[in-house]
C-alpha cells in the first residue's frame, strides 16, 4: 500500500511523522513549567526576606543566596542555600 | 440556575471567538436563554462574528460606567430570539473594565439568562484574566500544535488558581475543545493527535471540530458556524459539544478524515 503515496509524490510517513517530536518536547516542556507554577512570588518574597535577615548579621554575596522549592505529592522541600566567605580564622565573617 | 462559562486559550487565532458564536447559537437553538459576552476591549470581533455589527450602540465598558443599562447594551440576535450579544467597546481604555464593575454585570446577567458565555482576549493579561474570573465552567480552546497546547496548559493552571471559585476552593469544570483538527495529518503524524493532546493537558474533551472551509464560510457572511450549515462537520460538532454542556453523555468521536483526490479515484479508504 505504502507505494501509492511514493507513486504520487507523497513522502513517507517516517519523513513526516513529526508529531512524537512535538509531544515529547511538550511532556518535557510542560513538566518544567509546571513545576514553576506558583512559585516567583513567595520564592522573591523569602529571597528578599532572608537576604535582609542575614545580611544584618554576616556579609555574604547575595547572589550566593539559592532558593528552591521542590514540590512532592505529600510534603514539598524548600531548600535555602547561602554561601558565606570565611574569615582568615575559617569563621563565617560578621559584618 | 445560570451558568458562566468562558471560552479561553491563551493563545490568539485558535477559534475562541468562532467557538463561543457557534456553542452560544447552539444552546439557545437547544431553546437555553444565552447571551455571549465579547471581553476583548479595543479589538471586538464577536460582533462581526454573529452578523451584528452594524447594531452596536452601546458596549460592555458604558454599561460598567453607567452610561447606559444593560437593557440598552444587549443585542437579540435577528436569527435565534434566545441569543443575545453583550459587545465589547472598540475605543475605550481596556482598564475601564475593573473587577467589581464585571462582578456586577455576570450577577445581573445571570438573573436574566441560563448561559453566560465569555469570550476571552488572547493572553494572559487583564482582559483574559476578567473574562475567567467569575466562571463556574470553561471551555480551553486548543489546535494540535504545540504553541497552541502549551498556553492552554498555562491557562489551565491560571483557571485553577486566579478565579473566584478557586479562591473559594472549588473548582472550575474545565473543557477541552480541539479546533482545526485534521484526521488524515494525525494519521499520517504530521500532527498532534487526539490522544497526545488529552495525554498532555489530562482535561476532559469537549468536541473535537474538524478543519473545515465551512468555518471561514460562515464568518465571511456572519453567522454562527451551527446556524449557518448545521449540516456541515464543524456544525454537527459544535451541536454535540453544546449537548455535552447541557450534560448529555456523547461519544466523542475523532472526525472522519476527508477523502483526497488520489484516494477517491482509488476508491481508499482514507486512514
Amino acid at each position: 500500500m505504502m507505494i501509492f503515496p511514493r507513486l504520487f509524490g507523497g513522502r513517507t510517513a517516517t519523513a513526516t511523522a513529526t508529531a512524537p517530536v512535538a509531544r515529547e518536547r511538550l511532556q518535557i516542556l510542560l513538566a518544567h513549567e509546571r513545576g514553576l507554577r506558583g512559585q516567583p512570588d513567595l520564592l522573591e518574597l523569602l529571597r528578599g526576606e532572608i537576604l535582609a535577615v542575614v545580611s544584618r548579621h554576616v556579609t555574604f554575596d547575595p547572589e550566593k543566596l539559592q532558593i528552591k522549592m521542590d514540590r512532592g505529592n505529600l510534603v514539598s522541600v524548600l531548600e535555602i542555600d547561602i554561601e558565606v566567605p570565611n574569615s582568615a580564622e575559617g569563621w563565617a565573617v560578621a559584618s | 440556575m445560570a451558568k458562566v462559562l468562558v471560552v479561553t486559550s491563551g493563545k490568539g487565532g485558535v477559534g475562541k471567538t468562532t467557538s463561543t458564536a457557534a456553542l452560544g447559537a447552539a444552546l439557545a437553538q437547544m431553546g437555553e436563554k444565552v447571551v455571549v459576552v465579547d471581553f476583548d476591549v479595543g479589538l471586538r470581533n464577536l460582533d462581526l462574528v454573529l452578523g451584528a455589527e452594524r447594531r452596536v450602540v452601546f458596549d460592555f465598558i458604558n454599561v460598567v460606567q453607567g452610561i447606559a443599562n444593560l437593557s440598552q447594551a444587549l443585542i437579540r440576535d435577528k436569527r435565534l430570539e434566545n441569543l443575545w450579544l453583550l459587545p465589547a467597546s472598540q475605543t475605550r481604555d481596556k482598564d475601564a473594565l475593573t473587577d467589581e464593575g464585571v462582578g456586577k454585570i455576570i450577577a445581573e446577567l445571570r438573573t436574566k439568562f441560563d448561559w453566560i458565555i465569555c469570550d476571552s482576549p488572547a493572553g494572559i493579561e487583564r482582559g483574559a484574566m476578567l473574562a475567567m474570573r467569575f466562571a463556574d465552567e470553561a471551555v480551553v480552546v486548543t489546535n494540535p500544535e504545540v504553541s497552541s497546547v502549551r498556553d492552554s496548559d498555562r491557562i489551565i493552571g491560571m483557571l485553577d488558581s486566579r478565579t473566584v471559585k478557586a479562591e473559594q476552593g472549588e473548582q472550575v469544570q474545565k473543557h477541552l475543545l480541539i479546533t482545526r483538527y485534521d484526521t488524515g495529518r494525525a494519521a499520517r503524524g504530521e500532527m498532534l493527535s487526539i490522544g497526545d493532546v488529552t495525554d498532555i493537558l489530562a482535561t476532559p474533551m469537549l468536541g473535537i471540530i474538524p478543519e473545515s472551509q465551512d468555518v471561514l464560510r460562515a464568518s465571511n457572511v456572519g453567522m454562527p458556524v451551527t446556524l449557518n450549515d448545521a449540516t456541515s462537520a464543524p456544525a454537527r460538532a459544535y451541536t454535540d459539544a453544546a449537548r455535552r454542556l447541557m450534560g448529555a453523555t456523547i461519544p466523542v468521536l475523532v472526525p472522519a478524515a476527508r477523502k483526497g483526490l488520489m484516494n477517491r479515484l482509488l476508491g481508499r479508504r482514507a486512514a
